[in-house]
């Protein structure tokens, strides 16, 4: 898997709303709270969510990247997970990013009948459906979860699509399971050793 | 927090005269494993520290079948989990099967924060008390279990029913409550005994706070991590720890049974190894299948003490080995003649099942497999509900 920023975070210079923009260099100053503080004043609110997007590479992450080089405004209160099909996606993805405290969660694919692997998104369809019952059981609010087809070609809906999701979830507000925080940075400390020593063994 | 040296003690490791009888029986290393039970009791002995670190301790079922034959006495079940506690300090985990899902909801629950739908399979025709009562059944996570395995037309929530409509057939309403939550169990058997520790507590104080003087529990895992686990976290007087039989059996005259079986079936019961060999529990179950009309009990050629187990207690481990084993177990059902295979803990129907989906043996281990509760509601008189 590979974690990556879409290359689509707006540019702060076309930031629009605010007769005094932040230049360049005062941003390159700020630190990141600084930075989420000023975005979240342009969008008219004090929080912005955490959102995990699962994207497949062949149509989602394309799409995403479409958006980009389109130069499509999106918000950018979400990290991008590249898989290679949405098949991939199993229930346990989904879950550890809530349970590390992730205030929704997008998983998206290839449209159906579209798949480079020719049946993988029905697979995520049924992978997606347990998941969402599941999250129900836990009590998360089913607004947190959404599964979107997106193609290659399709920049400017998957920047719909991210911002009417974070539109969504900033209105249901944090997570419940997003306060404490220290738990997921010990298990990562401890996913990054079990690595290591695998790999080494 | 005890070391390997400590461990050797507390467990009778020091006691191993390296007869092997472990490695022998161990279903895992019969099935064609290279793991051996004798070996990191060795280690343990030698406190040599490559027992923590190269995860092969993850490997074992924890069915305790060792533990039974060792004539040293050592405890080795009770060795791999101080162990494995020590491994996953070191940050050493077990590859967990279905994508770690499961642990992810463990963990999810022992956050807390959220309030979970747990009770909506209760149906309008099963009684039941939200807030004090003197007996609380504990439902497990059975509703978590039939949503995720999908694949395998899973209803372990009919047992839970079950149980239910068995309690209020003894004119007993059980408090069930939302609130519960995982008892911990498979996380303690993975090493991690923080977030079991934050689940113990929650379930101990909400049981108490609940009023309840006798505790119902029909999963074979929960009993075994109430009865034993939570033992040193109580404070004040814990209250009744029963498993469902247990319970039914106390009050077997009082149930009625319709006189008329629609059919006569053959059964044979797989002793759960947490029910079984960790807790003792044998006659009771059997004692409520024998009750019962129209059903036959025969028994494998490993039962009681020498059951085999599903090979898939503690979501730590699912491999070939465990295929095998369950694959034999299932033979071992059908050479019974039973057409049914009942047993008390809904991971064994999981395991079995999901082992007779292999589309190379098909029909040839394929059987039916209920709980005991269901097997003990079915047979009730109709006009009771």
């Amino acid at each position: 898997m590979t974690v990556a920023r879409p290359g689509s975070h707006p540019s702060p210079k076309r930031k629009r709303g605010s007769g005094s923009a932040p230049t360049v260099e005062a941003l390159a100053g700020a630190s990141g709270s600084d930075r989420s503080a000023a975005r979240a004043e342009a969008r008219g609110s004090s929080w912005n969510p955490n959102i995990i997007v699962f994207a497949c590479n062949w149509c989602s992450y394309a799409g995403a990247d479409t958006a980009g080089v389109s130069r499509v405004q999106h918000q950018p209160h979400f990290r991008m997970i590249r898989v290679m099909c949405s098949g991939r996606i199993q229930p346990g993805f989904v879950l550890r990013a809530f349970e590390k405290g992730a205030d929704g969660v997008l998983v998206s694919g290839c449209h159906i009948g579209d798949c480079h692997y020719v049946f993988g998104n029905e697979r995520a369809l049924e992978q997606f459906e347990k998941t969402k019952n599941i999250v129900k059981l836990l009590g998360l609010e089913e607004g947190r979860l959404r599964l979107e087809w997106i193609s290659a070609a399709e920049g400017a809906r998957f920047a719909e699509v991210i911002n009417e999701f974070t539109d969504q979830v900033r209105a249901l507000g944090p997570s419940p399971l997003a306060n404490s925080d220290q738990l997921s940075a010990v298990s990562y400390q401890r996913s990054a050793k079990a690595a290591r020593l695998r790999a080494e063994s | 927090m005890p070391d390997i040296a400590e461990t050797a003690r507390t467990t009778r490791a020091w006691a191993c005269y390296d007869c092997g009888k472990c490695t022998a029986t161990c279903p895992i290393a019969r099935a064609g494993s290279n793991y051996t039970p004798r070996r990191h009791v060795l280690a343990t002995n030698l406190g040599k520290r490559e027992i923590i670190d190269n995860g092969s301790l993850f490997d074992c079922l924890t069915c305790s079948l060792c533990d039974q034959r060792c004539p040293a006495d050592v405890g080795y079940t009770g060795l791999v989990r101080k162990l494995r506690e020590l491994s996953f300090r070191e940050g050493v985990e077990p590859e967990c099967p279905h994508g770690g899902a499961l642990q992810s909801v463990m963990r999810t629950m022992a956050k807390g924060g959220t309030k979970q739908n747990r009770l909506e399979w209760l149906s309008s025709d099963l009684k039941t008390e939200p807030k004090q009562g003197e007996v609380f059944y504990w439902t497990g996570c059975t509703m978590y279990y039939d949503t995720f395995f999908t694949d395998f037309q899973l209803a372990t929530l009919e047992a839970t029913r079950a149980a239910v409509r068995l309690m209020n057939n003894l004119g007993v309403t059980p408090v069930v409550s939302p609130d519960e939550r995982c008892c911990g169990h498979d996380l303690l058997w993975n090493g991690d005994r923080k977030n079991f520790e934050l689940l113990a507590r929650h379930n101990i104080k909400l049981v108490a706070e609940r009023g309840a003087e006798t505790l119902v529990i029909s999963c074979a895992e929960c009993l075994r991590t109430w009865k034993l686990d939570y033992e040193p976290l109580f404070e004040g007087k814990p209250p009744r720890i029963l498993h469902l039989t247990e319970y039914l059996a106390e009050y077997l005259p009082k149930l009625k049974f319709h006189a008329n079986p629609p059919a006569k079936r053959r059964v044979t019961f797989q002793d759960p190894c947490r029910l079984g060999r960790h807790l003792g529990i044998y006659d009771a179950p059997r004692r409520m299948l024998e009750a019962l009309p129209g059903i036959e009990l025969v028994e494998m050629r490993r039962s009681g003490p020498a059951a085999i187990c599903c090979a898939g207690g503690t979501w730590s481990n699912c491999d070939r080995f465990a295929k095998q084993i369950q694959v034999e177990r299932l033979r071992e059902a059908r050479a019974t003649g039973a057409d049914m295979m009942v047993t008390a803990c809904p991971k064994c129907q999981i395991h079995f099942r999901c082992a007779m989906k292999d589309p190379n043996l098909g029909s040839e281990i394929e059987i039916e497999m209920r709980d005991v509760a269901e097997l003990v509601a079915d047979a009730l008189e109709k006009a009771d509900g």
